[in-house]
């Protein structure tokens, strides 16, 4: 019972700091919006992709771009608060590791889900026009999407011991993630070896949905990407709670 | 007894950090734990506290086994770390709501605590003001304050003044005793300053490499090295001489100064400068716990710089 309030706990202190930090806050919305005017602005004059052109097809790419980077990075700093011993404050508290592990969870999604809230605000500027339903699909994807994700930062973050893994995660786990989840080109046409790496990543379904709810244009049903995008979250969730429960 | 270890054992790779240590901690008092860096403080503490399992033996705190109840230990204790662990980015106020929530304070208590514990380390007046505006010795103050919210049985202070400027420390330790005193709290404390455990501890253990060499009230274990010590700094001194003087317990010469240990100097200092040589400088004192030790570990206590705390403090502002 006292576990929710730790929760909670865990959960406050995330949000606060992550309201606290402004810097952080405009610098991860002013990135979405460099790619979106510059990368979608630039390439979308001379290629011609998706019916709403091409910045609104890369829109739902960008959204899971913010809340990889945001979620992951937030796992990621479970590293920094065993450093400053404020998470031994946490881990000699009563409360269990699971419920720590899902405190901090939390807190990431709810970064998560603030930061592209805001890139979501930014969409009729890009093509988008939003209905009750795609806006509600696309948020449970980027809920999905965080939870995973955050998950994901915490099960790694939990077993490093210093920053200097920061630049290999970036390099192996979100860059190839997001390039490879055809954020940026539709999946269709792939040469068989993209293509298999494309099905095999489990972001490729998250995008698919969102953009399938967000412009009516998607290769898969959307049971089938709503089915991956909770099979991403059970399987990341039951790590990172291992990881937790291994962490020293 | 609220703490009892047995044989509790901690072995690292090459290492062994805490070596059997058998130890029994009574209710309500101040204990100290004293030794040099790396001596096996922390880890023992870390033990107790739970963080860290023990290689070998347990121990049980306020009657939980750390093993098999780590939960019931954790609700009892309330721990001060040596690093800082208070949320910079957060108010005073907030850290300690935090902690409050995490240690499941009832709803209806937590805000009265708050103010209680605020009082009571004289944070009041800067509780709303975020902790990386707070010195050194506010901070430590803070964390005093987030140790108590929970009331636990027993307080564990890893190094509580370790860095703080000699005022702030004597602050601290004021603290510290009042909080014994008035709230009946055990506190375990650990240290590399001599001062700071004759001054506070009842009992203290003195720890090197990772065992207990000696254990006992501070004034008994100056009593232990002898009542008086003179320290004279002579040419060649006639030391055959005075150690055959029936109260003299030891004397020895190092770098041309004498030290010389005697069950009373008063009475017969006069006779010892007579018969030492040609001294040009004499120094009578009582002994100090520095002297316990070197006489028990045959080594001087290593006195650190009061950075360490400082630079902890710098790398955790550059976030």
């Amino acid at each position: 019972m006292s576990d929710l309030w730790g929760i909670y706990a865990l959960w406050y202190r995330e949000v606060k700091v992550f309201l606290r930090e402004k810097s952080r806050l405009v610098s991860s919305t002013v990135n979405p919006l460099i790619w979106l005017v510059a990368f979608g602005g630039g390439l979308g004059a001379s290629i011609s992709i998706g019916g709403a052109g091409y910045q609104a097809f890369i829109f739902p790419g960008v959204l899971m771009l913010v809340v990889l980077f945001t979620t992951i990075f937030f796992g990621l700093y479970v590293v920094w608060d065993k450093k400053i011993d404020f998470f031994k404050e946490v881990l000699v508290s009563p409360l269990k590791r699971t419920s720590i592990f899902v405190g901090k969870m939390l807190g990431g999604c709810t970064d998560g889900l603030i930061q592209s809230g805001i890139i979501i605000l930014f969409g009729p500027l890009f093509g988008i026009n939003y209905t009750a339903y795609s806006l509600g699909l696309v948020i449970l994807f980027v809920l999905l999407l965080a939870m995973g994700t955050t998950s994901l930062g915490l099960a790694i973050g939990s077993q490093m011991t210093s920053f200097e893994g920061f630049g290999l995660v970036q390099s192996f786990v979100i860059l190839p993630l997001f390039f490879l989840s055809g954020a940026l080109y539709p999946i269709d046409n792939l040469p068989a070896w993209l293509s298999w790496i494309t099905y095999a990543n489990p972001l490729t379904y998250i995008v698919d949905g969102m953009r399938g709810a967000l412009l009516g244009e998607s290769s898969f049903p959307i049971v089938l990407d709503l089915g991956v995008a909770a099979a991403y979250v059970a399987v990341l969730v039951a790590i990172g709670t291992f990881a937790f429960k291994k962490m020293t | 007894m609220i703490i009892q270890t047995f044989g509790i054992t901690k072995r690292y790779k090459n290492i062994t950090a805490v070596n059997h240590i058998d130890l029994s901690i009574e209710e309500g008092k101040i204990f100290g734990l004293l030794g040099p860096n790396g001596a096996g403080k922390t880890t023992l503490l870390s033990m107790l506290a739970t963080l860290i399992p023990p290689t070998e033996g347990t121990a049980k705190v306020n009657g939980h086994d750390i093993r098999k109840e780590p939960g019931k230990v954790r609700a009892s204790i309330g721990m001060v770390f040596q690093t800082p662990s208070s949320d910079e980015i957060l108010t005073g106020r907030e850290n300690l709501y935090l902690h409050a929530l995490l240690y499941g304070v009832p709803k209806e208590e937590r805000e009265k605590r708050i103010e209680d514990v605020l009082e009571l380390v004289d944070l009041a007046d800067r509780a709303n003001d975020l902790v990386k505006t707070y010195s050194g010795g506010m901070r430590r103050r803070l964390e005093l304050a987030r140790g108590l919210l929970h009331r636990p049985k027993i307080l564990f202070l890893d190094e509580p003044t370790l860095g703080l400027d000699p005022q702030t420390r004597q602050h601290i330790w004021d603290y510290i005793k009042r909080l014994s005193k008035e709230q009946g709290v055990t506190i375990i404390i650990t240290t590399h300053y001599m001062e700071e455990a004759d001054s506070l501890c009842d009992r203290v253990a003195i720890i090197d490499h990772g065992e207990i060499k000696a254990l006992d009230s501070p004034s008994m274990l100056k009593m232990k090295v002898g009542k008086s010590m003179i320290k004279a700094r002579v040419e060649s001194p006639n030391l055959d001489y005075i150690r055959g003087l029936p109260y003299v317990i030891k004397a020895e010469a190092k770098d041309g100064t004498v030290t010389i240990i005697l069950s009373e100097a008063g009475a017969h200092i006069q006779e010892i400068l007579c018969n030492l040589g040609n001294v040009s400088f004499v120094e009578l004192r009582e002994p100090t716990l520095n002297d316990v030790f070197l006489q028990i570990t045959g080594k001087e206590m290593r006195v650190e710089s009061a950075e360490g705390w400082a630079e902890v403090y710098a790398r955790a502002g550059s976030r």
